[in-house]
């Protein structure tokens, strides 16, 4: 046992960070400090110039635009850039869809998509949910009707987050209603934004934002080559992508970034005419936070040597479940922590500042977001598989229940 | 970052696990508690014989050189089977001491009668009114001319019943709850002045009240720094705190292990009552409880011996805080799934429960720890 880096991976460590420092513009990372929200051209730039470097798929095998690193460097490089803090590569298309077309997609789909992805030409999104097929996500029942060599497909998508920036969409389909097993029916279809037939109608959050969306299909045509692998295959498809979300889902360094803001807020917050991080109350608020976030460090990292010693089998750790769910409690005891730090000044609604508005907010620049941030949060432990159901995978997997 | 063990310590940890399993039967251990000294003589004579006792120890002075993950072995084996004999008091407080501060004329003649079974120790810190506070110590030691002279009352003394010498902290200076002028003292047991009332631990264990009335030790008595001992102490409790967090894991494994089984075995309504939803996810939270507990006793047991006292105690508290969290959620739900018979005496589940309760208040409990822990800064730089 041995519970330090390398000193590679150390070197490794300063390697990225140093690059993260110096390549993320300002402006970007003063909003992802003060928590205010990314539009599409800051994610857009970023990725770019993380792929640029060649990292904006860091995780994809060599052959398509991969890095090589092992378990433990990923790891390293997630934190890094979660701490900066620098935006992610856009999720739906480099954590997502892109593995399943390298896994399971054939030369043309690959050729066609993947460099598209790690450059963001294309922007994608994700139609799994309905809005009678959430945590029951295989009683979905958007049709796709074989008609020469196109499928017609109908129906309804929801949560479909950012689907107003798309370019394309993965969709879970039923291509065949008559399967024994629901599961059996449902294929992997990729389906141009632009066809006819498409409309994306908002879906306002309750933090007042646009960040989801319903998608309706009404006759639309999809050419038959944009079906991944085989039909009625899509339901094993889908289970190896939303495998691969739960492995990075723990965010342990954007919680620690969140602390460390929180802890430097806090000494400049005043409470009975002292620095509220002085206060009793909070700061062991705030410890027993930073205690189960060095918890599930801990595990995670467990996680990870145990898969870079065995080798990437593509087969999350079922423990990789206690990573979503502890991670996604703590990320929400952040939010909380921070509507401690910034008091009245959370009740104020305020609108995204516009680009070079001189209009002051109320309150410090800071305290803005924390409201919006708080209520928008609490769809952490709701996504991706809710808390609910990976205890039902642990249950199942781990304990024989 | 490696978190498997070396082969050596595989076969550590699989001697351990297959003496208990074949000597440290339930029955058996619970007619041990009943009698005198409340533990099993054999059983010490079998941990000499496997080299546990010699553990921790230079080989200069016939030990085995084991460092924190042995020791995290050793406990977490010790937690599993629920072991009552006095290691924590003899081996790792008392040890701790003869490691850290002791002579070497001190360890040559103590550490090997620790080693072959012969010697047992009590670390005798706590007082009525110190609670968790280390510093908080009104027994005194007076200096008489080559000589000490202690006074006062320790209580909740671990295992003092049976120790052959106790390891006495004292104030040497100053006032009750000064930092400095605290020295550590080797005292025989059974000196003059020395008295002890022993009893029942509510885990099983065995604790004495110890009054110090008039106690003559030689100067050859003092462990460390006569007049600043508390750095000396807080290393070793810290060292002990980490022990202990294995243990506690020990002791969650099996009542995990113990409450899934049942759920897989009662039934009720027709079924196991395993298929229901709500236990299901109630044992859930054991295990999520019991992981992250484990991470954190991971955690305390490389830092226990960090060089860097802050981030040793940030560490040790961290873990400590983890693990009392966790051992009531895990505790109290593994009552809570077995129902009725969790609250009986006969069903081994409720005893993990109560030697795990009384690990939380030892050396200082999760809210104990919360405020130490809250007062020492970030733990998440890096």
């Amino acid at each position: 046992m041995d519970l330090k880096f390398t000193e590679e991976e150390n070197a490794f460590r300063e390697e990225v960070r140093a690059f993260f420092r110096e390549a993320l513009p300002e402006d970007i990372r003063a909003k992802m400090v003060d928590g205010h929200g990314l539009g599409k051209d800051d994610i857009v730039t970023w990725q770019r110039i993380l792929n640029q470097k060649g990292w904006a798929v860091a995780h994809w095998p060599v052959e398509y635009g991969g890095t090589g690193w092992g378990p433990m460097q990923q790891y390293i490089f997630q934190e890094e850039m979660q701490r900066t803090p620098a935006p992610s590569p856009l999720q739906f298309g480099v954590y997502m869809v892109g593995p399943v077309i390298y896994t399971f997609g054939n030369e043309a789909q690959k050729a066609k998509f993947l460099p598209r992805i790690a450059n963001i030409d294309d922007w994608w999104c994700q139609g799994f949910s309905e809005p009678g097929s959430g945590s029951d996500l295989a009683s979905l029942r958007t049709s796709a009707k074989r008609d020469g060599d196109h499928y017609v497909v109908n129906g309804q998508k929801t949560w479909t987050t950012l689907a107003q920036y798309a370019d394309w969409i993965f969709c879970l389909v039923r291509t065949n209603p008559d399967a024994e097993k629901q599961q059996q029916g449902i294929s992997f279809l990729l389906i141009d934004m632009k066809t006819p037939g498409i409309t994306v109608r908002p879906i306002q959050t309750l933090d007042g934002g646009h960040e989801v969306n319903e998608v309706f299909f009404d006759d639309v045509r999809v050419p038959v080559e944009n079906l991944v692998g085989e039909e009625n295959r899509g339901w094993d498809y889908a289970k190896f992508l939303l495998g691969n979300e739960r492995v990075g889902i723990a965010r342990v360094g954007v919680s620690k970034q969140r602390l460390e803001r929180i802890r430097q807020l806090a000494a400049e917050a005043h409470e009975d005419d002292r620095p509220l991080i002085e206060a009793p109350w909070f700061r062991e608020k705030l410890a027993a936070v930073e205690i189960e976030l060095k918890a599930l460090e801990m595990t995670q990292l467990r996680v990870v040597a145990a898969e870079a010693k065995r080798g990437a089998t593509g087969k999350p750790d079922p423990a990789s479940s206690i990573l979503k769910i502890k991670g996604s409690q703590i990320q929400q005891a952040t939010t909380e922590l921070l509507m401690d730090v910034v008091g009245p000044f959370a009740l104020p609604f305020q609108e995204e500042p516009e680009d070079g508005s001189n209009e002051l907010p109320v309150g410090p620049d800071w305290a803005g977001p924390a409201a919006p941030t708080y209520f928008n949060w609490r769809k952490i432990s709701i996504y991706g598989g809710s808390n609910e159901i990976q205890k039902n995978i642990i249950a199942k997997a781990i304990l024989g229940l | 970052m490696d978190f498997d063990l070396s082969e050596e310590q595989r076969l550590l940890k699989d001697s351990v696990e297959r003496l208990l399993a074949d000597r440290y039967d339930f029955e058996a251990r619970n007619g041990w508690l009943g009698g005198d000294p409340g533990w099993n003589r054999e059983m010490w004579a079998q941990y000499a014989e496997l080299g546990l006792l010699a553990l921790p120890f230079s080989s200069d002075y016939g030990g085995m050189d084991g460092g924190p993950v042995e020791t995290m072995i050793v406990m977490e084996a010790f937690g599993g089977a629920l072991v009552v004999e006095p290691y924590l008091s003899t081996v790792i407080l008392s040890g701790g001491f003869l490691r850290h501060g002791a002579s070497a004329a001190q360890q040559a003649e103590l550490i090997p009668q620790i080693a072959d079974g012969s010697l047992l120790l009590a670390f005798a810190q706590t007082e009525r009114q110190s609670r968790y506070d280390l510093f908080d110590v009104a027994t005194t030691a007076r200096r008489d001319g080559d000589d000490w002279v202690l006074d006062g009352a320790k209580s909740v003394v671990l295992h003092g019943n049976s120790a052959n010498k106790l390891i006495v902290t004292a104030r040497t200076s100053g006032n009750r709850r000064d930092r400095a002028g605290i020295g550590v003292f080797l005292v025989d047991a059974e000196a003059e002045g020395v008295s002890r009332r022993g009893y029942p631990t509510q885990d099983g264990h065995r604790a004495a009240e110890v009054l110090l009335d008039n106690v003559r030790v030689g100067a050859d008595a003092v462990i460390g720094d006569v007049e600043n001992a508390l750095p000396l102490i807080e290393r070793v409790v810290d060292e002990a705190v980490a022990a202990l967090c294995s243990e506690a894991v020990g002791t969650m494994v099996k009542m995990h292990e113990e409450t899934v089984e049942y759920l897989k075995v009662r039934k009720q309504f027709g079924v196991p009552i395993g298929k229901f939803q709500v236990l299901q996810h109630a044992a859930v939270d054991m295990f999520v409880d019991l992981e992250q507990a484990r991470s954190m006793a991971m955690f305390a047991t490389m830092m226990a011996q960090d060089e860097d006292a802050d981030a040793r105690r940030r560490a040790v508290s961290a873990a400590k805080v983890q693990v009392g969290r966790s051992v009531k959620a895990v505790g109290q739900s593994a009552i809570q799934l077995h129902g009725g018979v969790g609250m009986t005496m006969e069903f081994k589940v409720g005893h993990y429960f109560k030697r795990a309760t009384m690990i939380d208040a030892t050396f200082g409990s999760a809210e104990h720890h919360l405020t130490r822990a809250a007062g020492a800064g970030s733990l998440i730089a890096a």
